[in-house]
């Protein structure tokens, strides 16, 4: 492991361990080895660095002062939400202060009429899922596939997407306002918030979009409104399968042509072997009552598809009550050791054939058993499709194979004509090569005027 | 399928002699002609055959190509232990393990509880409702092997597939079982007469769902009532019932034919209506499969699914284990 560097520029590492206490308490600082250890793994391939301080805040004031004392030494902080996103984005490559953002985990406010929750930075996927389930049955949020201990600012500072993603698009088009840590200490807020209104919209003023996607390197988001969604009585899964990945576009555009989905994806993957091979489609249905809920099935499975289950191309599997979220972490499960990592990639439905075959040719050059799944963005604008890569923690030959297959599956996402889903350094790196020069050019001005000392997640996003 | 006597004898005879017949695209795999056969015959069997012949398969490809590939055992060897003794063998649904717990399966060692190693012991039969008897005749005879390995005096079937792939598919075929086969409802009679003392009458009406298998022993059928019968539980009359049971739907609801899926809801609500005009409380299963597609339906309704097992172990003041 690499160890991490010592405080960059000037800051005694006693006095500012002193200085971390005084802003938050003793019990919420840390420099003991062993913590620090912890909070220098990622769960993917990514090398481990540590930082030199863990501080977990509870409030944006906390955030602000711990800002204000990196800055004057010039200090990198890096913020951690569930430590989820496998692509080392929160890995403090240089050190410095690590942010643990799960104290600060209140639910502010859900408002039933105007269907929006308003969250600290530190609420979790499964936090916010089992308190809407249990105080606001009738609302939802678009659920992404990560374990439930994923935040949702975190998920939405990487434009992740979830299991409303067909209906409503990227869980960070649903933001309806932010309260942002700007690299320099000031706390400001975006949306109608900022007029001292309710967090119900964020337009029509200016724009968020400079902090989501830029993975923390712009500011720390520390409380975000989110769109919720109706939650109806009955929601399940129905399964749908084809033999030829070159209908898979075709029945993406056909389901979603009849917009009676709240989610699809299409799945193929070695393990186990019934799913070898085939193109499984989860397509997530929701209804208030059996009449409605038939009315759904019958318009998809009898009236899109019909032709294909007749022509014996295509397979309906039933309908199961009940969702369970599909976990690629699963996937860890399919060689010893434990281990995966996965490129993703936000990519045009027509290259579901391409992105197939391709993975596969990769998984099975680098022995590993392949898995790809792509989950339907709005009415088929897109997909996220992800090529994931099991390998052994406790074997370096598999790690390097993974690491190997998912640079290639970089390059490959970008000659598909596709763009890398949180990219990590590697895929940032040949993002930026192919960017506008004149884009990339505005993103460095954007970064030097709003964190003029570089101390925001360094590493990421760096524009030569 | 509504034919009279003498088109069901000219269509059985065109597809004797390898010709096609509108019945080798009707078919929905129920199994029922299997019982129906007044000479002993085996028609389903001579009909899935015919059907992979002449490449007219129920389901559509992909799902043909999936049930195939399920069957495949993925996660190592089996741990083959002598058991010398009887033994349960639940087979494909080891992961329904939960249900064997309880007075009733004391000291009954359990062929096939590891699920991550259970398609080794996986009968195959299902593949007839694929038009697959190929890959049924090319599995089978490890899958006898591997069972036969355990050297268990008596196989206790937890499955009605099963004992029907041992009982009646191999005899058809004549494929050798070297070990003596009993039936599930057959071994918790025996065992309830055994534990007699405990039981205390239900005083529970009840249907049971009769799974398509269940018509490849109709010689053990008459266990449901016997079963029933001994704990106190009343079977409710049914239209549905016995030779006139329809069944779960859940190999139809897949199949090509148009309006398939239809046809499966209509007779989980043919079903269920049944069973609600007859003022069942309970419904009875075996079939985990059945189980899973019916018991959402059934518990709209009211009536509470249970499993046959489970059913036995309440009479003698034990919890279920419930579904899960």
């Amino acid at each position: 492991m690499r160890s991490a560097s010592s405080p960059q520029e000037g800051g005694n590492p006693t006095d500012i361990y002193q200085a971390l206490i005084d802003i938050v308490g003793a019990d919420h600082v840390s420099n003991r080895q062993e913590e620090l250890y912890i909070y220098s793994w990622d769960l993917g391939t990514t090398e481990p660095h540590r930082p030199d301080w863990v501080v977990s805040p509870r409030t944006p004031e906390e955030i602000q002062k711990i800002i204000f004392l990196a800055n004057v030494n010039k200090i990198p902080v890096i913020p951690l939400g569930g430590g989820l996103s496998l692509a080392g984005l929160a890995v403090p490559f240089r050190g410095g202060i690590l942010l643990d953002l799960k104290r600060m985990d209140t639910i502010i406010e859900v408002n039933d009429r105007a269907r929006y929750a308003l969250l600290e930075c530190g609420v979790s996927q499964g936090q916010l899922t089992s308190y809407l389930e249990r105080r606001f049955p009738g609302l939802t949020h678009s659920e992404p596939g990560a374990p439930p201990a994923a935040t949702v600012a975190g998920n939405v500072a990487i434009h992740g997407q979830g299991d409303l993603g067909h209906p409503y698009g990227f869980n960070s088009d649903m933001v309806n306002g932010l309260e942002v840590v700007l690299p320099t200490g000031e706390i400001c807020r975006f949306g109608a918030c900022s007029i001292g209104a309710k967090w119900f919209t964020q337009h029509p003023l200016p724009d968020v979009g400079i902090f989501l996607g830029w993975t923390g390197t712009t500011g720390i988001i520390t409380k975000i409104s989110l769109r919720l969604f109706p939650r109806k009585k009955i929601r399940g899964t129905a399964i749908f399968v084809v033999d030829n990945e070159e209908q898979v576009p075709d029945v993406f555009h056909r389901i979603t042509h009849t917009q009676m989905a709240e989610d699809i994806v299409a799945f193929s993957q070695t393990i186990p072997p019934y799913a070898s091979g085939l193109q499984h489609f989860t397509i997530n249905l929701a209804a208030d009552s059996d009449k409605e809920l038939e009315f759904k099935q019958e318009l998809i499975f009898d009236d899109a598809l019909g032709d294909y289950i007749r022509r014996g191309d295509g397979g309906y599997l039933g309908f199961t009550r009940g969702l369970q979220h599909p976990q690629i972490s699963k996937t860890a499960d399919w060689r010893k050791g434990g281990g995966f990592e996965y490129v993703g990639s936000i990519m045009p439905v027509s290259q579901y054939p391409e992105c197939y075959r391709r993975g596969r040719e990769i998984s099975e050059r680098h022995g590993i058993p392949y898995t790809v799944l792509g989950r339907c963005i709005g009415a088929a604008h897109a997909m996220m499709f992800s090529w994931t890569y099991a390998f052994n923690r406790a074997d370096q030959e598999t790690m390097r194979h993974a690491k190997d297959a998912m640079h290639e599956t970089d390059e490959l996402a970008l000659k598909l004509g596709g763009t890398i889903w949180k990219p990590g350094l590697y895929g940032q790196s040949l993002v930026m090569s192919r960017l506008d020069p004149n884009t990339l050019t505005l993103m460095k001005k954007l970064k030097q005027l709003l964190d003029p000392n570089g101390i925001m997640n360094p590493g990421n996003w760096e524009v030569p | 399928m509504d034919i009279d006597r003498d088109a069901a004898r000219t269509e059985i005879l065109r597809i004797a002699r390898g010709e096609d017949s509108f019945v080798l695209h009707e078919c929905v795999t129920c199994y029922a002609c299997e019982e129906y056969c007044p000479m002993g015959n085996h028609p389903f069997y001579l009909i899935v055959q015919r059907q992979e012949k002449l490449d007219i398969p129920p389901l559509p490809r992909p799902l043909i190509r999936r049930g195939i590939n399920m069957g495949v055992p993925f996660r190592g060897e089996p741990a083959i232990r002598e058991i010398n003794g009887k033994a349960l063998l639940i087979a494909a649904f080891a992961d329904h393990m939960f249900l064997i717990q309880g007075r009733i399966f004391e000291g009954l060692p359990v062929i096939s509880d590891d699920p991550r190693k259970m398609f080794h012991y996986f009968c195959q039969l299902m593949y007839l409702h694929y038009a697959r008897e190929s890959v049924i005749n090319e599995r089978l005879p490890k899958i006898i092997d591997t069972i036969a390995g355990h050297n268990a005096t008596e196989v206790i079937c937890f499955h009605d597939e099963c004992y029907g792939a041992y009982n009646s598919y191999c005899p058809a075929m004549g494929i050798d079982v070297p070990f003596r086969t009993v039936h599930f409802f057959e071994f918790l009679y025996n065992r309830l007469l055994e534990l007699k003392d405990l039981i205390r009458p239900l005083n529970l009406r009840v249907a049971y769902q009769r799974p398509c298998s269940s018509r490849l022993s109709p010689d053990k059928h008459h266990f449901v009532y016997d079963i029933c019968k001994l704990i106190g539980a009343e079977a409710v009359p049914r239209k549905y019932a016995d030779e006139n049971a329809i069944c779960c739907g859940g190999s139809i609801e897949g199949q090509r034919r148009e309006g398939s899926r239809k046809l499966a809801l209509e007779l989980r609500r043919l079903n269920v209506s049944d069973m609600k005009d007859a003022g069942a409380e309970v419904c009875i299963f075996n079939c985990p499969a059945c189980y899973h597609t019916m018991c959402d339906l059934l518990s709209q309704e009211g009536i509470k699914p249970i499993y046959m097992s489970d059913l036995c172990r309440l009479a003698i003041g034990e919890q279920p284990a419930r579904g899960r």
